[in-house]
């Protein structure tokens, strides 16, 4: 590998980046990482709930969830050398009414034909996993093998083993364009004018995809959500279980360190003050706050430190776009992953190094292919 | 700010020092010594220091710790400080009761 040249050269740090280039280094491969900002994880990597989850998922996207429960996240932090404190503690779904408890059976049932171990529990069942839970809760969904982890470690990890291997990390380099030879994915340009060379380029920056895709004559119909999040001060150890509600109307856990992390809505996420920089509405978080009481009233005195916001690349039909494409061969897509990439990141990471090696995928990824969207007539 | 970082760009070895026990983040008792060494492991900058060891995340959120982190990763890296942005300042200012904050709207 030269300072500009490598095997192959992704686009975009994140956990998912960071992911495919420690497995690329595993197999013995070059790897150069170029990231806009300034910073490692900087997008939806470090700005969400770090839920490893399966229950909920769409059923192209289960397998590579229930992949990743299964085989790669208990051992990840001894992979990776440091803890990225992941829990397998279950995942409970709230309801307090009839018709909350009518959506959680709709969930269920579907998550069952998946083959995915979720069930129906009464409110006692509830309480005995979790002794907190308010008197309304009148029953939930249960996923006992669902749980989380801490979105910022993992990124990290897998940064700093990828690092170690010997991938070389440049920041503040943002990609213009990506330039074909015969025919071929080849030069990554940046707006500097510097001209990286790899025989593969993968493409995971996110919303800004996008922007990149452009140079090619590809768009991926996504839009940037905002999703809003607030942390509490340390509190002593009281659930370990992910947490959401019928309604969807907040969704969290308790973290390693005591902290407790919640994220929720306001109803306008998709009118925001796209700056360039996603900043928390001074209306959301004490919704998330009546939210969050309304099913925890023990929380009442635990005190808010911070709040924070972040980008999630929705797309149209809620899935990722995986894979390889006919038409420009040496290339790569992973974008798009709707906000529930980081449960599936090493899984993602793992696909993508094994698409940019040539090799034949762990998982079939022809669900998540470019050319899957159709004009509705 | 945004400065082009080759992340294998050669620090040296990790050198220990005598002050490495020293506590930099008092709300969450992080030393000079783990922020030095995270920077050796690749951490170039005060958002990745904070999320890979959590200075400056406890109770005051960097409002103390925050210029000294600053300036050992700087002087880690042989940077001036000025190139090493501050970190990002999040509301709440102080930190404030769940019931509290959810009275944002009467009749709560």
């Amino acid at each position: 590998m030269s300072a500009t040249t490598a095997d192959v050269i992704i686009i975009g740090a994140g956990a998912i980046g960071s992911a495919a280039a420690y497995n690329l280094t595993k197999k013995g491969l070059s790897v150069i990482v170029l990231e806009r900002s300034g910073y490692i994880g900087n997008g939806g990597s470090s700005r969400n709930g770090g839920g490893v989850r399966q229950s909920g998922r769409d059923p192209r996207e289960l397998p590579l969830a229930m992949y990743g429960v299964k085989n790669l996240w208990p051992s990840l932090s001894e992979e990776l050398g440091m803890d990225v404190e992941y829990y397998q503690r279950g995942n409970l779904r709230l309801g307090k009414t009839e018709e909350h408890l009518r959506i959680l059976r709709g969930l269920t049932q579907n998550a069952n034909e998946c083959g995915l171990d979720v069930r129906m529990i009464d409110a006692a069942e509830a309480r005995e996993i979790c002794p907190y839970l308010s008197g309304e809760v009148i029953g939930a969904s249960w996923c006992p093998t669902d749980g989380h982890a801490n979105p910022m470690l993992v990124t990290l990890a897998f940064y700093r083993a990828a690092r170690r291997n010997g991938a070389r990390f440049i920041t503040g380099c943002e990609v213009t364009a990506i330039q074909k030879s015969r025919g071929r994915a080849r030069r990554v340009v940046s707006s500097t004018g510097e001209i990286f060379e790899a025989d593969s380029v993968v493409l995971v920056a996110g919303y800004d995809s996008n922007a990149v895709l452009a140079s090619l004559g590809f768009f991926v119909p996504m839009s940037p959500l905002l999703m809003e999040v607030l942390v509490t001060e340390e509190m002593p150890p009281m659930f370990y279980q992910m947490l959401g509600t019928a309604m969807a109307d907040f969704y969290g856990h308790q973290s390693s360190h005591g902290s407790f992390v919640f994220g929720g809505s306001s109803g306008y996420e998709a009118y925001n003050r796209n700056n360039g920089t996603p900043v928390s509405s001074s209306i959301t978080a004490p919704s998330m706050c009546r939210a969050v009481l309304g099913y925890f009233p023990a929380l009442s005195e635990a005190k808010i430190v911070r709040t924070w916001a972040g980008w999630i690349d929705e797309c149209a039909d809620h899935v990722p776009v995986i894979g390889l494409t006919d038409e420009v061969p040496g290339f790569v897509f992973g974008c798009a992953f709707s906000g529930h990439g980081f449960g599936i990141s090493p899984v993602a990471g793992m696909l993508l190094a094994e698409l940019a090696a040539g090799e034949t995928t762990t998982l079939d990824v022809s669900a998540f292919a470019y050319d899957r969207f159709k004009a509705k007539i | 700010m945004v400065v082009i970082n080759d992340r294998s760009r050669d620090l040296g070895p990790f050198m220990p020092a005598d002050d490495d026990g020293l506590i930099i983040c008092r709300c969450e008792e992080i030393t000079k010594g783990e922020i030095r060494r995270a920077v050796h492991d690749g951490m170039f900058n005060l958002h990745e220091v904070r999320r890979f060891l959590r200075c400056g995340m406890g109770l005051c959120q960097g409002q103390t710790c925050g210029r000294l982190v600053r300036s050992i990763v700087a002087r880690e890296l042989g940077t001036p400080i000025a190139q090493i942005d501050e970190a990002t300042a999040r509301a709440p200012m102080r930190p404030i009761e769940m019931s509290v904050f959810a009275k944002e709207v009467e009749d709560v």
